[in-house]
């Protein structure tokens, strides 16, 4: 929900020590992010949750709009795991099946973003001028409107729908994951392979794809694991603001803000999501993390 | 010097809520063709589409309505509600005072411990409670809103203690400061939101001037410790430091929406969350207009504080 602070997040990241790493030897990036524990701690989460997410419909123990009216809002039930919802019906089936719709949702809105975003970024920096001038003027105009804010006014008028929010998400964090990939690409621009590319001319958009694109995917790869953090922080927020899906589907942010009311007396049916959604985002974000680290340690060996 | 800079970014900022309003109004051009209809349902009848596409002013051309709704802005004239019919304004008048004293408490609280936190995380750098410190706010840093502020009303109250209310429940018109213990868990979590940024930043921040030149000399010259730790680092720090906070400060304005609708408060995040579920236009265009104003002014402070102290940002100007 952030805007340039998610920079100066990095920047924080940044300016925390590289852990101290043989500066002889290349590691591949897989292997310096899993080296932290970060990353470790982060994989792991992160893998927990997608398997009960993506996995866990698999093996619905019963179907999500089953009502047992007698078990209305029971913490226990015979009927399953953790109790009933003050429908009757199952917590647990409809905590394992209401992760799919968040996680995709934020995998799309990333994507979008990133390229989005790393498109515009290279644009500005490569083409400079008149062009970057506008284009940051007009990254600093959508920045001005906190995403969520942005969200709302797009759900207003478009009405609660996956792909208002996917693109809006999206949209949004193309500035500033443009910002990021704009000031990488200026920092290679003036390489050798760079002016040798122009000395025979290649196309614009080959120098973008072969010679830019790779050169600044360590600040992109950061980007992306911050920007998946707060599309789910912001994707599962609109869910739980009921601007997400619509009842009776089973989602991870419908079901915390239907069964709130119901905290004290059947507190799972809010606790599940909320705990995979915590687990999820911290996951994500130690990952993000691991990552600058495993970048900042190449540049040192640079 | 100073006067020519701070004006170019006054002129940019104003130009920014321009743009701002621009997108706030073409938004509601994007309202499938039949707009009255689609904020009233398929049930409307033809003469209430009518009094409401006369009320928007939807017969007359786009940048006639665009015209006249931004000198509305200026004058404190935001439109009329479709959903209540009355002015927004006054619909928003004293929601406005309630997130106002929901932002200010949870700032007055987060500037201060993030950075002692900070500066205290920095000077035990590399120990288990510098790496306590910065494993918890990066924990922080990942949640979402609504999770902080769900597990804060499940310890303290419902599931675990029950000392504090879990909503805010008041007469409307009561203003919120009455009931002070209502403000508890909102204001908390947004300090929990707020601060692990600051704590961050600060110690960073911190970290590169501990290890600076002048700190090295000032503790040679055998200068005190506690000295050398708030005469000559810390105030170099707060510099960069400031606009994080200046950023986390029109974050708020924003974050509130979230807060604000768990614990039912009556301010203008839990206005706009209602406007959007009820597509009333004219008050989701008005909160975020005043939403993009903080944002732009508190960062233009920022900017001008950050033009007063840096002495590389003034010469390069």
């Amino acid at each position: 929900m952030s805007n340039s602070l998610d920079d100066l997040k990095s920047a924080a990241t940044d300016a925390g020590e590289v852990p101290k790493q043989s500066q002889t030897t290349y590691q591949p990036f897989v292997k310096r992010v899993l080296a932290q524990r970060q990353g470790k701690i982060g994989l792991v989460l992160t893998i927990i949750v997608l398997i009960l997410a993506l996995g866990g419909p698999l093996l619905l123990p019963w179907a999500t709009g089953n009502t047992a009216t007698e078990f209305v809002a029971k913490p226990f039930s015979p009927y399953g795991l953790f109790g009933t919802d003050n429908l009757g019906r199952d917590v647990f089936s409809r905590f394992i099946a209401g992760g799919l719709t968040l996680i995709v949702y934020s995998v799309l809105a990333t994507a979008l973003g990133m390229i989005l975003g790393a498109i515009i970024g290279m644009l500005t920096a490569y083409v400079g001028g008149m062009f970057d001038s506008v284009v940051m003027r007009l990254n600093d105009v959508v920045l001005a409107i906190p995403q969520l804010v942005f969200a709302l006014l797009a759900i207003t008028v478009l009405g609660p729908q996956g792909w208002v929010l996917v693109t809006v998400i999206g949209v949004t964090h193309a500035p500033r994951i443009a910002r990021v990939a704009r000031s990488a690409t200026l920092g290679v621009i003036n390489e050798d392979y760079i002016l040798a590319a122009e000395m025979y001319a290649m196309p614009r958009w080959k120098m973008l794809l072969r010679e830019l694109l790779p050169n600044i995917t360590g600040p992109l790869s950061v980007e992306a694991g911050l920007r998946l953090t707060y599309s789910i922080g912001a994707i599962a927020s609109l869910s739980f603001l009921g601007l997400g899906l619509q009842p009776p589907a089973a989602d991870w942010g419908l079901m915390i803000n239907e069964n709130r009311i119901a905290l004290s007396i059947q507190p799972w049916g809010v606790l599940l999501p909320v705990i995979a959604i915590a687990l999820l985002t911290v996951g994500t974000n130690l990952l993000a993390d691991s990552f600058a680290r495993a970048t900042a340690s190449t540049s040192v060996e640079a | 010097m100073f006067a020519k800079v701070i004006g170019r970014r006054l002129i940019l900022s104003a130009f920014i809520l321009l743009a701002v309003s621009l997108i706030v109004f073409g938004a509601t051009l994007l309202l499938p063709g039949d707009a009255a209809r689609a904020i009233l349902g398929q049930q409307a009848t033809p003469e209430r589409i009518a009094a409401l596409n006369e009320q928007l002013g939807l017969n007359q051309p786009a940048w006639q309505r665009y015209f006249s709704w931004l000198g509305g802005l200026f004058v404190g004239d935001f439109g009329t509600s479709t959903a209540s019919g009355g002015p927004v304004s006054e619909l928003l008048s004293q929601r406005v005072w309630a997130s106002f004293i929901l932002m200010a408490a949870a700032a007055v609280i987060s500037v201060p411990v993030g950075i002692g936190l900070g500066v205290y995380s920095a000077l035990h750098r590399g120990g288990r409670r510098d790496q306590a410190l910065t494993g918890i706010s990066l924990v922080l840093a990942a949640m979402p809103e609504f999770v902080i502020g769900i597990a804060l009303i499940a310890i303290f109250a419902t599931s675990v203690f029950q000392i504090l209310p879990a909503v805010t429940l008041a007469p409307p018109g009561d203003p919120v400061w009455m009931r002070p213990e209502q403000l508890i868990l909102p204001t908390l979590t947004l300090v929990l939101v707020v601060t692990p940024y600051i704590v961050r930043m600060m110690r960073a921040t911190m970290i590169e001037v501990l290890d600076s030149g002048f700190v090295e000399m000032a503790r040679l010259k055998g200068v005190p410790e506690t000295r050398v730790i708030f005469r000559h680092a810390v105030p170099h720090a707060l510099g960069p430091v400031a606009q994080v906070v200046a950023i986390q400060l029109a974050w708020l304005a924003g974050g509130v929406v979230v807060v604000e609708f768990l614990f039912r408060y009556p301010g203008l995040g839990q206005a706009l969350i209602d406007a959007v579920t009820y597509r009333d236009v004219q008050v989701v265009q008005a909160i975020s207009m005043l939403v993009a104003a903080v944002y732009v002014v508190v960062n233009l402070a920022a900017d001008i504080v950050g033009i007063l102290t840096n002495p590389k940002l003034r010469s390069a100007a």
